[in-house]
């Protein structure tokens, strides 16, 4: 159905074909009985706004600042964070992996978009796209070029390809003058890239 | 199966383009496709693998040029009429016209929304001991089946290192088409840069993949 070339006189809200067809599935599903709206809506919301970067930039910033929890999260990113009652809760099957002075970790999935939600939220568009999901195991440096950053020519790269249910999550480095800072603050560096590995934390201004 | 997304090492589809700002959805649609995708999974009219299958086997043009809630939405509504919860003719209406077919968890409604908050456990019981070892050199099989499977093309035939062990997990290769969880141990393999993509690879670089333990022969 392309409606945007006929005159809708009853209709002037210019649904899309995908929206129709979301729309009409809906329907079904709601008049089957098989989910209800408000429940669907809930699902959103939660994603809207409870599920975000700022639970992964919680955890980072722990780490940064406990050595105990840095240990314990890297050993076992799923209990390490179990035990954090603010955080959204995370599933099973997390890995941490710690960016080194030796090392820049960088996260994929070239498959499809796995990526850990409970954490960082639902993955943007280019996580999920084939230019990053093609490249990113061929070309990391290339990859990171695009998003302007440059890591050090004898650095390790290493690539994670989430090709199962395992998750993980970048533990990047804890930038350079933040002696004495709270886990509050140090969470306000943490971007949602950091923990990918296509960035890097925020510089203290 | 050999389809276009197992894209990892292809060429050609330019710069990575990062959204400044981007909207957790970008329509309401999308949201909508989002949330019934995992209502009616948590109400186990499929399971995670099958959803993947779907969105694989759409035609090749069409799974490059949609969006990508478009290829969960289409995935979706073939799976559920494929599946038996729904027909074409409903899906033509766009009303329901016949009975419902159960739900192996029931509607899921309000109260069901929290569980899935928290992602499911895919971790099973061992039915024999793992044939590999950390530290263990192992080659990626060259097999090509044309259902699902998670291993992808860019590694086979390749060998690499076995880096960890994460236990026995349900076999996507087996749920995916229905025929059980089939539980295999799960490993992540980690592959130097060049013995991926030759002489003109970045010498700096590693990437590893979680492979199962069918996909994995010793080297």
């Amino acid at each position: 159905m392309s409606d945007h070339h006929h005159h809708h006189d009853h209709d002037h809200s210019e649904l899309s074909e995908t929206e129709l067809r979301v729309r009409a599935l809906e329907t079904i599903l709601t008049e089957k009985g098989y989910v209800e709206p408000a429940a669907l809506d809930a699902i959103i919301q939660a994603y809207e706004t409870r599920i975000g970067p700022h639970n992964g930039a919680r955890v980072v910033a722990k780490a940064w600042s406990d050595p105990a929890f840095k240990k314990a999260l890297l050993e076992d990113g799923s209990k390490a964070i179990g035990t954090l009652g603010h955080v959204s809760r995370v599933g099973d099957h997390l890995v941490v992996v710690e960016n080194t002075p030796q090392r820049h970790n960088m996260v994929v999935c070239t498959l499809c978009s796995c990526y850990p939600w409970e954490m960082l939220g639902l993955p943007p568009v280019w996580y999920k796209a084939a230019p990053y999901r093609s490249r990113a195991v061929k070309d990391p440096r290339g990859v990171l070029a695009d998003f302007g950053v440059a890591v050090p020519e004898d650095m390790e790269i290493r690539v994670w390809d989430s090709t199962a249910e395992t998750r993980f999550l970048v533990l990047p480095m804890r930038p350079e003058g933040t002696d004495g800072w709270s886990e509050e603050q140090l969470a306000g560096l943490v971007t949602r890239d950091s923990m990918i590995g296509t960035g890097f934390p925020g510089a203290p201004s | 199966m050999n389809g276009v997304h197992d894209m990892g090492g292809m060429d050609g589809f330019g710069k990575v383009e990062p959204e400044p700002n981007e909207p957790v959805f970008h329509a309401d649609w999308e949201s909508r496709v989002l949330a019934m995708v995992r209502a009616m999974g948590a109400a186990g009219a499929f399971n995670i693998d099958t959803s993947r299958f779907y969105r694989e086997t759409l035609p090749p043009h069409v799974y490059l040029s949609s969006s990508y809630y478009k290829k969960w939405f289409l995935g979706l509504e073939e799976m559920l009429i494929e599946k038996g919860y729904l027909t074409r003719e409903e899906v033509a209406a766009g009303h329901a016209m016949q009975p419902a077919k159960s739900l192996k968890h029931g509607k899921f409604d309000l109260g069901q929304v929290e569980r899935i908050m928290v992602r499911g456990k895919f971790a099973r019981p061992a039915a024999a001991p793992a044939k590999f070892k950390i530290g263990d050199r192992v080659r990626a099989k060259n097999i090509h089946p044309v259902t699902h499977t998670r291993l992808p093309r860019y590694v086979r035939g390749h060998a690499g290192v076995v880096e960890l062990n994460h236990g026995c997990h349900v076999f996507p290769d087996s749920a995916a088409m229905e025929l059980g969880e089939n539980p295999q141990w799960l490993y992540t393999v980690v592959f130097e840069g060049r013995d991926l993509w030759g002489a003109d690879g970045d010498p700096t670089s590693k990437v590893s993949i979680d492979a199962f333990e069918p996909y994995l022969d010793p080297a």
